[in-house]
């Protein structure tokens, strides 16, 4: 347009209130200048409420209406603008309150349009031709008399257009908050809390690779990186140490010259109100800050002032997904603007208590943080530092004596430099943990109950039902390991379509014909042990349980039930098996093949994020006592985790000993009554027979029958064997899912076997030195090409070899592990189940022909739709634990497994 | 599936008149249809001196699944006949009792036209059942036909030779014998075999009750086990029907796992028939519980971990009591409690007074925080040891109210309870008991963390020796807030916090463990006034 617009700023996140009588041209200006659903008129409210639009009846119920909308669109973030006559008073109070509820700015732009116009214009239509003649000229005068308030009520800012021709000339400008820096994704480098302490800044910035700029006086005055990385501070320069004058010259220089950015700590903002001459108590170490600015210019001194007065308050960085603030920040006041979010930011979320030091009790706002965004802070010195649902202290305490502590953005690398010495002395010792540190801080319920949507990077969202949840929260809470150790739940499976080769309900040619219809030319098949699932979390030792999973009880992982029961009573068992398993890891030297081999690597994703555990196990503060001997971890590029923990998925044999107790009530059961009925019921009709009855047809029928219970008996007893102790236990490993910084699920069969097999033969090898049978067992496995007609009868033979020798059957996987099929996510394993096994499932006559036929009439649709969501799930909770995610998001995507397991479907599939 | 009846004979009555009494021919084959199979009667030997009728039911498993089916989607997993393996086919079952009234409908009115005489006369029987499921045992057998008039010889079906371990299975081979009119002794297997069984009998329907009381005419009434054969043969349905519809979620949790539902699914105790015993300590407790609570002026209170609500009700009769939330985990407690406490009957400014969630202590819980009194009553000993400080966090830390009441069983106790055995645990369920120094040193750690005092009071008898059955914490809060202290205990955590406070010997495996009635069972009694006396 031409120069005669007049551009009208407006915050891109704000409320909008638009101000003037009815026919001054609000809604013609509204829709002109904002898209329509950012519009919220009360005549519009009116007309959905009382279905006409000028019923002032429906006016209360109207407004009530639209300030619920906007109130949700501005909780969302989304610029609302309010289309109604705001000429008094009152009615604007409730849009500010509403502004201000939401961390929103109000703004006001009035049309002071003449009252002869605006007659004309309501004269023109005709549901307006009957407006009362007193409205307009009452509506004139509440207008002139609120012009000169609206300041005065709070709009941050006002627009009066007094004339047609202004509000025709008007261009609406929308501007960019000052806290919002998306479009900056550095790489960072954000500094804790420094007080003073510039000995230590210099130092942690050499670290950090940045080089000084100095002045005549050799005193730092900036610093840049050469590989162009930001700092970022997170405030309280000042206060406690020895020269906060320094470290106020070399921040700013920083800052001046585009090198770092800084937010404001409550040590600044009191600094701040000093200088303006601000009666101000000079304590918490002000008194030293005051007398070392003393010896400085005037003109520093307005500098620093200037300084701290541009200070906003937090910074959303990185496209939204870094929020940098002193003293924490939840999720809803991200990028918000008002009071309460800078005084949140500057002095954290306080109970209003104080402590027996006198200081104040701040509440753990980090614990119910949920928010995607990482937030990155100070303000609470802490020993040591951790991640906590995403969410990082930094101020590990400088001037108290620890360390000065810098984060690595986007690596999540932690670089620390030691105080020099003691500074200041603590009013109160440091808090031994971190928020959230070493405690066990439990999970929240609201992460895991009622209906539920969790969204998955590969399958999309997948929903959970409220009583599905409610069932796996018993379970969860009753039986289950701790759930810092329950990081992964197996899918469930489906098996291969159902088969009409005679006498099979299963074979394999289904099974390779539904992986060649999804485009899966080769499979892997897997000989299927007859066991229990047991998944097995196992730490190199109890450091990096304690580290990495924070177990302190000493024990160094987990085996559990695929419902994530504890697969052994006896804790000690547990262990061995643990231990066992650790000593074959270590034969076959996987710990460190194994690991993300790239935790200092550049660059976003899960890899790189990664190593946020590895960082934060590194003795960050002399907190650990064993710990305060390697120096500062992050600054030495990929440094090996010293620890290392490995996920597998395995079966655990015989299917006895976790089973018995169904073995026992039901299948021995079955098998007990009918070697007890069926002698006496054939010695009957064989009597019967030999006096010419004629029960020939039933003898041999009742015959078949008890061929078929033995049968039956034999199938249940080959999965059962005595067992003392761990001797005549088995594991067979058959996927690693997880190391350090990475998932291994995704990775393909032939490499996984590979991994597997140099397991179990370091294990042979061990159990060799020690004399005793070995634990772990190799799976057979047999490669065939989905196209070809002679592979897949090969297949076919392998497995009727398997199941005639007694085997329960294979699993079929694509060799390439994770695949995606025109359909989306293909079916990561289909089960073929061999005949005799089944008799187990289906029952001991279940192969007579006429009940075969009944039984191939059974639907497979929801059994394999769970299994893909399931694993979707179980892919989702390794990836989060990879990507070192906080406990909750790992825990919500296994509840959803646990939870999904519960859904109804036919159960024998 | 399978039994036979014989009796012996001579010239002047042959054995081969049982053939008029059944109303079946000795030298036929005869088959009837039920709506599990075909039933067959057979005479594998029939004369003058000996006659042998045999009844086999052939069963057909899978249309037994099929009709089992039809409860939610996908079936009801728990429900037994839902199952393809399943001992219907080959034991004498309640299936069996069904087809012996369809075959033998006349014999069992002792109704002979042909030979109205041979009804009436009493013959010497030998009845055999060789798979006969009976819950109890021979024992039970031997209680329940001796009286009247059986000479019983049973004999327990080994479970499985290959795995003698595994010991004997739930089956008896059962023969019965004695001088009986045909017609009785049927109806005493057509009653007793399901009462043997006990299994859940998707069979029993309306008319139940006339049936049993038709076919126990004559000798029920004076049968010492009258009692127990009337609540088995009809009392479970009406819970079993109920049980089924609640906890189809759970079993299938179960099934996926090879565990049974009943392990899974047994928040509600349902040795409900033994009521009476309990009474005393659960009272005691419960006004142990109310006393502490008055003592602190509660007037809004948690129960968590409420179960089937008798704290609740009992907090309910009380207005001081102005809010009450019971918590539980689970979904079947809640359901059991609402129906107890009558909620949906309250009057409304009664039912604002009090609300049933489930909720878990594994996890922090928002809705938990601000109120003036929690208690844990039997709570902490059903969590795992290293899942205890999550509890404790989730409840002295997060919902932090300014009282917290806790009892669990003073393990030194046990050797007073005759019932159990040395070195078990009350409850199968129970992970762990604790001693009183056990406890109290819990209990201290617990309140110098997180700020609480401990008031440590005995509930019960206070045995000179051993001390009380259950022992109280009272803790009330003194810090404002829940920081940890910083001191050195706070700083040398690592290991000691989540191990227990001394050795927990009690801590021993769930498979060693009895169930006693004192301190698990649910007595109904003082809810149950409550329902009278004030509505």
């Amino acid at each position: 347009m031409t120069s005669d617009r007049t551009a009208l700023g407006v915050p891109d996140l704000s409320l909008v209130v638009l101000v003037g009588t009815t026919g001054s041209g609000k809604s013609t200006f509204a829709l002109r200048h904002f898209a329509p659903t950012e519009v919220l008129s009360s005549d519009f409210f009116r007309a959905l409420v009382a279905d006409d639009e000028n019923d002032q009846s429906a006016t209360p119920d109207a407004f009530e209406v639209l300030h619920y909308v906007a109130g949700k669109r501005l909780a969302a973030g989304r610029l609302t603008v309010v289309d109604a006559t705001n000429v008094q008073a009152e009615s604007r109070r409730r849009l500010v309150a509403l502004a201000r509820e939401y961390d929103v700015l109000p703004v006001a732009i009035v049309l002071d349009i003449p009252e002869k116009v605006c007659a004309q214009r309501n004269a023109g239509r005709p549901d307006r031709a009957d407006l009362p003649g007193h409205v307009l000229p009452r509506q004139r005068r509440e207008l002139r008399r609120s012009i000169a308030s609206l300041q005065r009520e709070g709009f941050r800012k006002v627009h009066l257009l007094r004339s047609v021709e202004q509000v025709e000339a008007a261009e609406i400008v929308l501007e960019k908050r000052y806290n919002d820096l998306r479009h900056l994704t550095g790489p960072f480098d954000i500094v804790g809390d420094i007080h003073g302490c510039r000995e230590e800044l210099e130092a942690l910035l050499a670290r950090l690779g940045y080089e000084f700029t100095r002045d005549a006086r050799r005193r730092a005055v900036g610093a840049r990186h050469p590989g162009g990385r930001t700092a970022v501070f997170v405030g309280d320069l000042v206060d406690r140490g020895p020269d906060s004058p320094g470290v106020l010259r070399l921040v700013m220089g920083m800052v001046a010259e585009g090198h770092a950015l800084c937010v404001p700590g409550n040590h600044e903002n009191k600094l701040g109100r000093y200088l303006k001459g601000r009666k101000v108590q000079h304590t918490h170490g002000l008194a030293e800050t005051v007398e070392q600015l003393a010896v400085e210019s005037e003109g520093f001194r307005a500098e620093v002032a200037e300084f701290i007065e541009s200070l906003v308050s937090h910074y959303v960085l990185d496209g939204g997904r870094l929020v940098v603030c002193h003293a924490g920040l939840p999720e809803k006041y991200h990028g918000r603007t008002s009071g309460r979010v800078r005084s949140f930011a500057l002095y954290g979320d306080t109970t209003g208590e104080t402590d027996e030091y006198g200081l104040p009790v701040r509440y753990p706002w980090a614990e119910d943080y949920r928010g995607r965004a990482a937030v990155v802070y100070g303000h609470t010195p802490v020993p040591s530092t951790s991640w906590i649902n995403n969410t990082i202290c930094l101020d590990t305490g400088c001037v108290f004596g620890g360390r000065m502590t810098a984060l690595r953005w986007p690596e999540r690398e932690l670089v620390d430099v030691p105080a020099r010495k003691v500074w200041y002395e603590p009013v109160r010792p440091l808090v031994p943990d971190a928020p959230g540190g070493s405690e066990g801080r439990p999970l929240d319920l609201g992460d895991v109950t009622g209906r539920r949507v969790v969204e998955t990077s590969r399958h999309g969202r997948v929903a959970v039902r409220e009583e599905n949840a409610a069932a796996a929260l018993e379970v969860m809470s009753r039986f289950a390991v701790d759930p810092r150790w329950l990081v992964y739940l197996p899918p469930t499976m489906a098996p291969c379509a159902t088969s009409r080769e005679d006498g099979f309900l299963e074979y394999p040619d289904e099974a390779f014909e539904a992986f060649r219809a999804e485009g899966v030319a080769r499979v892997v098949c897997e000989e299927k042990h007859m066991g229990s699932r047991a998944v097995v979390l196992v730490c190199r030792d109890a450091e990096t349980a304690r580290e990495r999973f924070g177990v302190l009880d000493g024990t160094t992982g987990a085996v559990y039930t695929r419902t994530g029961r504890p697969f052994f009573d006896d804790a000690e068992v547990t262990e061995e098996v643990l231990a066992r398993l650790r000593r074959a890891v270590d034969g076959a030297g996987l710990w460190g093949e194994l690991a993300d081999r790239a935790p200092g690597s550049p660059g976003r994703g899960a890899p790189a994020a990664g190593s946020a555990p590895a960082a934060g196990s590194a003795p960050a503060a002399g907190s650990a006592p064993a710990a305060g001997s390697a120096p500062a971890a992050g600054s030495a590029p990929a440094v090996p985790a010293p620890g290392g923990w490995l996920l597998l998925d395995a079966e655990l044999l015989p299917w006895s000993l976790k089973a018995s107790g169904l073995l026992r009530k039901q299948y021995a059961a079955v098998g007990a009554a009918a070697r007890a009925v069926f002698p006496a019921a054939l010695s009957a009709l064989e009597a019967a027979a030999e006096r010419g009855v004629e029960v020939a047809g039933l003898l041999e029928r009742q015959r078949e029958r008890e061929a078929d219970a033995s049968a039956f008996r034999d199938a249940y007893r080959r999965y059962c064997w005595t067992v003392d102790g761990l001797d005549g236990v088995r594991l067979a490993p058959f996927q690693l899912l997880a190391a350090p910084g990475r998932s291994l699920a995704l990775g393909p069969h032939d490499e996984q076997l590979a991994w597997i097999d140099r397991l179990v033969e370091a294990d042979r090898a061990a159990a060799h030195t020690d004399g005793r049978p070995p634990l772990l067992m190799r799976t057979a496995r047999l490669p065939v090409d989905t196209g070809d007609p002679a592979s897949t009868a090969a297949g076919t033979k392998w497995w009727l070899d398997l199941t005639t020798a007694g085997g329960e059957g294979m699993v079929v996987k694509p060799l390439q592990g994770f695949a995606r099929g025109e359909r989306g996510i293909v079916q990561p394993g289909i089960k073929c189940r061999g005949r005799e096994y089944l008799r187990i499932i289906y029952g001991p006559e279940y192969t007579r022909p006429e009940h075969l036929a009944r039984l191939r009439s059974r639907s497979l649709g929801h059994k394999r739709s769970l299994a893909l969501r399931e694993y979707a799930l179980g892919l989702e909770a390794l990836d989060r634990l990879a990507a070192g995610e906080p406990l909750w998001r790992v825990h919500e995507a296994v509840f959803a497994v646990l939870a999904l397991e519960s859904e109804p479907v036919d159960p024998r599939l | 599936m399978f039994l036979t009846i014989s009796t012996t004979g001579d010239e002047s009555s042959p054995a081969t008149d049982l053939g008029f009494v059944l109303h079946k021919h000795p030298e036929k084959a005869q088959r009837f249809s039920t709506s599990y199979g075909e039933a067959y009667v057979f005479y594998p030997e029939a004369s003058r001196r000996r006659c042998t009728a045999a009844l086999l039911l052939d069963v057909d498993p899978v249309a037994l699944v099929r009709r089992g089916k039809g409860k939610g989607r996908g079936g009801a997993p728990d429900s037994a006949l839902a199952q393809y393996v399943n001992d219907r086919p080959y034991a004498a079952s309640s299936l069996l009792a069904v087809a012996l009234r369809t075959v033998f409908a006349s014999a069992l009115k002792g109704r002979c036209e042909a030979r109205p005489e041979l009804a009436e006369r009493a013959l010497p029987l030998s009845i055999e059942v060789p798979a006969l499921p009976a819950k109890g045992g021979v024992e039970l057998a031997r209680r329940l036909f001796e009286p009247l008039g059986w000479a019983v010889e049973a004999e327990p079906v080994v479970l499985d030779e290959r795995f003698p371990e595994w010991g004997p299975s739930r089956y008896v081979r059962l023969v019965l014998s004695g001088r009986a009119r045909v017609a009785d002794a049927l109806r005493h297997l057509y009653v007793l075999l399901p009462v043997l069984d006990d299994a859940k009998h998707y069979w029993v329907a309306e008319d139940e009750v006339d049936k049993l009381l038709r076919a126990g005419e004559g000798w029920l009434d004076e049968h010492p086990e009258q009692a127990l054969i009337t609540r088995r043969y009809l009392a479970r349905r009406w819970a079993l029907t109920r049980q089924a519809m609640e906890r189809l979620e759970l079993a299938r949790l179960a099934e996926a796992d090879d565990t049974e539902a009943d392990d899974l699914d047994n928040a509600v105790d349902e040795a409900a028939d033994t009521e009476e015993k309990p009474v005393p300590l659960a009272q005691r407790r419960r006004e142990a519980i109310l006393d502490a609570l008055r003592d602190a002026g509660a007037g809004r209170v948690l129960d968590l971990g409420c179960g089937q609500g008798q704290l609740v009700g009992a907090m309910l009769k009380e207005s001081r009591f102005s809010e009450v939330v019971g918590v539980d985990v689970s979904v079947r407690a809640l359901k059991e409690a609402s129906r107890r406490l009558r909620l949906d009957r309250l009057p409304e400014r009664q039912a604002a007074r009090v609300r049933l969630i489930q909720g878990s202590l594994a996890y922090t819980d928002t809705r938990l925080k601000g109120y003036d009194a929690a208690v844990l009553s039997e709570v902490i000993e059903h969590v795992d040891l290293p899942r205890l400080p999550a509890l404790e966090y989730a409840v002295f830390k997060a919902a932090r109210p300014g009282t917290v009441v806790v009892t669990t069983p003073n393990a030194e106790y046990n050797v007073r309870w005759e019932s159990l055995p040395a070195g078990h645990v009350r409850h199968a369920d129970h992970r762990f008991e604790w001693d009183r120094e056990q406890f109290g040193a819990w209990a201290r750690r617990v309140g110098r963390r997180y700020g609480y005092g401990v008031e440590l009071r005995p509930v019960g008898p206070d045995d000179p020796e051993v001390g009380p059955p259950t022992q109280m914490a009272l803790f009330t809060r003194t810090a404002a807030d829940g920081t940890t202290r910083p001191a050195s205990d706070a700083s040398t955590t690592a290991p000691s916090a989540t191990a227990p406070p001394t050795t927990a010997p009690s801590a021993t495996a769930p498979s060693s463990t009895v169930t006693t009635t004192p301190v698990t069972t649910t007595p109904v009694t003082p809810v149950t006034k409550r329902e009278e006396g004030t509505r």
